[in-house]
């Protein structure tokens, strides 16, 4: 075995989610509520080099595949990540975050004033994506700015 | 007149939504409204306006009021929060879509920052915002601009100070914006407490020059238009803060040597002690007519979104 495989070895079912920005590893974790407390083995590299991105983070999921609404969270904060669905050892889907030009729904908004915050209303909060790197939101009802960190202070 | 837009049933959530060559245009269409202002109008009759207001106004209020009565309109609404369907535990959606049946424009102001534009996603009728928590107030920067045309006769190539509370302040939002979509310096004066808002900043630096200032004595003998606003003595948490910097923050006949003969002084009004009454007699003074403005205003946008001036 070279020293790639044992540091990284591959799983039987689950999803690999490659190209993650490094240090960035532990808030998809977070993004995906794994506590470490249920669920099957999950893997944490951090720092790997990576010919994309210099250096990378990764992480494996055994026995969980990712939803749509998952892999959109995880486009919020690592927009480059890859994410390959793993069954039977094979790569049997493979395909890259793509943050959405309007966020719909993941997030609230940070502004308790906001009426996207009202549990009176039928409302969705929703965001405009005003930049990628680093990440930055304008809600669409109050056009409140939110940075990085109040989006990852909310998984 | 250069340049038509057809605003029917289009709704007025935030200044944000407008093209510099539409504001022109509103502006355009207030001034023809100064006589019907004068004489009355029949432009409007058989359409009801519901004004929504879940937070006390005065001066908006009546505005809108006097508005739709010159061009021979009618009004309906509330002006308490604590009105039967709202004590209820009704939701806003809910209340506009039964008000609209009533109604052919809807006038709301609301405690909740955007608050307009979810009343205007579920609406079918227009709905004009007169205010959203402290974030827009998209009436009360047309009518600034209208006051700084009217007396300046250009809005491009001024120098304009907004002073006071530039951060819980829902007119200087708007204002802010708007003056940005013409070429001029805008002057931000607060003390650090109360700096204009970050997002609100972020959206104009890159249209006009910005500058932030805690002394208003640095750019006053150079500018065209002051814009004052009242500084609550509840946005401090210590009260010593507040006694120590709102004397700098008033505007008296000696400061006012300071200024060039032709400033303007506004103000969104209700006005405490901000601007010395002393003040109001000197040709420096124009923020009680632009309560006057404000009709004209409110008239063209009533006319403009009812469809009645395409």
């Amino acid at each position: 075995m070279s020293k790639k495989t044992l540091r990284v070895s591959k799983i039987k079912d689950g999803t690999v989610i490659d190209h993650i920005a490094r240090g960035r590893a532990l808030d998809v974790i977070k993004i995906l509520g794994i506590d470490g407390r249920s669920g099957g083995i999950v893997t944490i590299a951090m720092n790997v080099p990576s010919k994309k991105l210099g250096v990378k983070d990764m992480v494996k999921i055994e026995g969980r595949e990712l939803n749509p609404e998952e892999v959109d969270k995880i486009a919020l904060i690592s927009p480059r990540a890859t994410i390959n669905i793993i069954r039977n050892y094979r790569v049997v889907e493979k395909q890259k975050v793509k943050l959405p030009s309007i966020v719909q729904g993941i997030i609230k908004c940070i502004k308790p004033s906001c009426i996207s915050n009202s549990k009176k209303e039928p409302v969705k909060p929703k965001f405009y994506v005003v930049s990628e790197n680093p990440l930055r939101l304008r809600c669409h009802y109050c056009n409140s700015i939110l940075e990085e960190e109040d989006i990852l202070k909310q998984f | 007149m250069k340049r038509r837009y057809d605003f029917t049933n289009r709704d007025i959530v935030s200044i944000r939504g407008f093209t510099r060559e539409e504001i022109d245009y509103i502006l355009e269409v207030s001034h023809s409204m100064e006589p019907l202002a004068e004489r009355g109008s029949d432009m409007l009759r058989g359409k009801v306006l519901a004004e929504l207001f879940f937070e006390p106004s005065t001066r908006t209020m009546l505005s809108f009021q006097t508005a739709m009565y010159k061009l021979g309109g009618n009004v309906i609404g509330f002006a308490e929060p604590g009105v039967s369907s709202v004590w209820k535990g009704e939701s806003l959606a809910d209340t506009v879509r039964v008000v609209e049946n009533y109604s052919d424009v809807i006038v709301l102001r609301h405690p909740l920052e955007g608050a307009a534009r979810l009343a205007a996603e579920y609406a079918k009728v227009p709905v004009i915002n007169a205010g959203s928590g402290a974030e827009e107030h998209p009436t009360q920067a047309l009518l600034d601009l209208y006051t700084i045309l009217k007396h300046k006769g250009r809005i491009d190539g001024l120098s304009i100070i907004l002073m006071g509370d530039l951060r819980y302040g829902r007119t200087v939002h708007s204002l802010a914006y708007a003056l940005s979509l013409y070429d001029v310096d805008l002057h931000l004066v607060s003390p650090d407490l109360l700096k204009m808002r970050r997002e609100v900043i972020e959206d104009i630096k890159d249209r006009i020059k910005v500058t932030e200032h805690t002394d208003l004595m640095e750019i006053l003998p150079d500018a065209d238009v002051l814009y004052v606003t009242r500084i609550q003595k509840e946005r401090f948490p210590d009260l010593g803060e507040y006694e120590k910097v709102r004397g700098s923050y008033v505007i008296d006949l000696n400061v006012l040597k300071k200024a060039k003969d032709d400033l303007i002084v506004l103000h969104p009004l209700p006005r405490v002690d901000e601007i010395a009454v002393e003040v109001d007699s000197t040709s420096f003074a124009k923020y009680f007519e632009q309560t006057k403005n404000g009709v004209v205003v409110r008239m063209a946008l009533l006319a403009l979104v009812l469809g009645a001036i395409k």
